[in-house]
C-alpha cells in the first residue's frame, strides 16, 4: 500500500485563514452564539458570470478548493471528493420559501439546481473541467472524514495519484433559528476566550471551507503525512480512551507516543466531558489544542482540526490561543485529532510529520 | 411604458443577480442574450417564470421565449399586448 500526503491545504472560515502564509496571527474576537466567515476577495477566484448565481458556501468552496490547487501545483485531479452535513443551505432555503410563499406555483430554477448536497463538487470540478471522480458524502459530523477516507483508500491502492477533499458548510437563516429553538445553539453570546468555562448547553455555530490535495507522492509543500483515519457513528463516553488506546494500538502507538492531540471542544456542557477524561485521563502528559473557539461548531469544522495539525506539523510551532495545556514537546511528529458532535459521529485522524 | 420598462430592468437585475448591473447600463434594445447581458438558458428559466408570476402570462411554447426575451423594449411590448395582472 502506498503512503498518503496532505501535500496542501486551505481554509476559509471566521479567522482570516485564506492566507496560507499566515498562522493564526490576527485573531478576531467575536462575542456571538453565530459566526461567519471572513470573506476573501471572491472576484479573484470566480468570473462574474459565475459568481452571480453562487450562494456563499458555493465560492467559499470554490475558492478554498483553488487555493489548495495552486499550493499543490497541480491543474486537475483524479478525484473531488467533498463532504457536507447541511449542503447548500441558503438555495435550499429559498427554493422550499419559494414553493411555500407561492404556493407550490412559479419555482424558480435557479436555487433548485444550486440547492443539492453535490452542488460544492460540482462547481469544482466544472470550474477545472475535471470529468473524475466526483462524490459528495453526507454523514453529519463526519462527512469529511468520509470524504478523507475514501480518498486515502483510493491513494493507498494507487487507484488515483492525487485527489482533492474538502468539507464545507454555510449558515442559513431559517436552519440557523431552528438550531436555536431546538438549544443546538448556545443561549447567550460567549466570547472565544469564555467558550471553555461558559457552563452552557450548545454550540457557536458557524459555517466555511477546509479544502486538502492528498496524494501519494510527496510533494515539496507537503504539510503531513495522514496515517489512519477511523469513524464511529455510537461510542461510549466510558469506551472512548479504550477506543482511542486500540486504534492507536492499530497503528503501533501508544498514548504516550502523541507529541500534541487536537481536541473539538465546542463549550457545551453536555458533551465537553467526552474530551475533558482524556484531558485529564490518557493525554495528561500532552501537549493539547483545541480550534473551535476561534471558528465555531459545524458538521465539518473538524477539517479546520486536520488544517491546524497540519500547520502545527509543517511550522512547528503552536500558536498560544489553541493550547489547552504548556507540555513542550521538542518535535512534533504525531499529532492526533479527535472529534465528535453531541455525543455521535466521532472520528479519530492520525497524521504523521513527513 | 417607460414605468414598465424600468420595473423589468429592476427585476432582470434582482432575479437574475446580475452583480455589478444597473437599471442605467440597461438599454431598452440591448440584447438580454448573447452578445448583451449575456444571459443563458437558465436565465430564459427564470424570466418565462417571472413572466407568469408577476404579468400572468403563461407561455405554453418556451419557444417563443426566444423572440419575446430579444430586449427589454420587445418584452415590454409583449406585456402590455398580453398582461392579465
Amino acid at each position: 500500500m502506498k503512503k498518503v500526503y496532505i501535500n496542501s491545504i486551505a481554509s476559509i472560515s471566521p479567522q482570516k485563514t485564506f492566507d496560507n502564509n499566515l498562522f493564526l496571527d490576527e485573531i478576531t474576537d467575536y462575542n456571538n452564539t453565530v459566526i461567519f466567515a471572513q470573506d476573501p476577495d471572491y472576484k479573484q477566484y470566480i468570473p462574474p458570470a459565475a459568481a452571480r448565481r453562487m450562494a456563499k458556501g458555493i465560492k467559499m468552496g470554490v475558492v478554498a478548493s483553488k487555493i489548495a490547487m495552486d499550493e499543490a501545483g497541480i491543474e486537475t485531479v483524479d478525484a473531488i471528493i467533498t463532504g457536507t452535513g447541511m449542503g447548500c443551505m441558503i438555495d435550499s432555503e429559498k427554493f422550499v420559501s419559494a414553493i411555500i410563499d407561492n404556493n407550490e406555483q412559479y419555482l424558480t430554477p435557479t436555487s433548485f439546481i444550486q440547492s443539492t448536497h453535490n452542488t460544492v463538487a460540482g462547481q469544482i470540478a466544472l470550474g477545472m473541467e475535471c470529468k473524475a471522480y466526483n462524490f459528495t458524502y453526507v454523514h453529519s459530523a463526519i462527512s469529511f472524514e468520509s470524504a478523507l477516507l475514501d480518498a486515502k483508500m483510493q491513494l493507498e491502492n494507487d487507484e488515483a495519484q492525487h485527489i482533492l477533499v474538502g468539507g464545507v458548510e454555510e449558515l442559513g437563516a431559517h436552519t440557523t433559528k431552528v438550531h436555536r429553538t431546538i438549544n443546538h445553539i448556545k443561549p447567550e453570546a460567549v466570547t472565544i476566550s469564555e467558550i471553555l468555562n461558559s457552563k452552557t448547553e450548545g454550540a457557536v455555530f458557524s459555517e466555511g471551507a477546509n479544502f486538502f490535495v492528498v496524494s501519494n507522492e510527496k510533494k515539496e509543500s507537503c504539510y503531513a503525512e495522514l496515517v489512519a483515519v477511523e469513524t464511529f457513528n455510537t461510542l461510549k463516553k466510558e469506551k472512548v480512551s479504550e477506543t482511542i488506546e486500540s486504534f492507536l494500538e492499530g497503528n503501533n502507538l501508544k498514548a504516550a507516543d502523541i507529541d500534541v492531540i487536537v481536541f473539538g471542544n465546542n463549550g457545551d456542557v453536555d458533551f465537553d466531558d467526552f474530551y475533558n477524561q482524556l484531558s485529564e485521563g490518557i493525554f495528561n502528559k500532552t501537549q493539547q489544542v483545541f480550534y473551535k473557539h476561534l471558528v465555531g461548531e459545524n458538521n465539518t469544522i473538524s477539517a479546520f482540526g486536520v488544517w491546524l495539525a497540519c500547520k502545527i506539523l509543517k511550522t512547528q510551532s503552536i500558536p498560544e490561543i489553541v493550547k489547552i495545556n504548556e507540555i513542550k514537546t521538542s518535535e512534533v511528529k504525531t499529532v492526533l485529532c479527535y472529534n465528535q458532535y453531541r455525543g455521535q459521529n466521532h472520528s479519530l485522524l492520525l497524521l504523521k510529520k513527513c | 411604458m417607460s414605468e414598465l420598462k424600468e420595473e423589468l430592468k429592476a427585476k432582470i437585475i434582482e432575479q437574475l443577480n446580475l452583480e455589478d448591473v444597473s437599471v442605467a447600463d440597461i438599454a431598452d434594445d440591448d440584447a438580454l442574450f448573447g452578445d448583451g447581458l449575456s444571459l443563458d438558458s437558465i436565465d430564459a428559466l427564470e424570466l418565462i417564470v417571472m413572466l407568469d408570476k408577476d404579468y400572468g402570462i403563461r407561455l405554453s411554447d418556451p419557444k417563443e421565449g426566444r423572440k419575446i426575451f430579444e430586449s427589454v423594449q420587445v418584452m415590454a411590448d409583449y406585456i402590455k399586448e398580453h398582461r392579465t395582472k
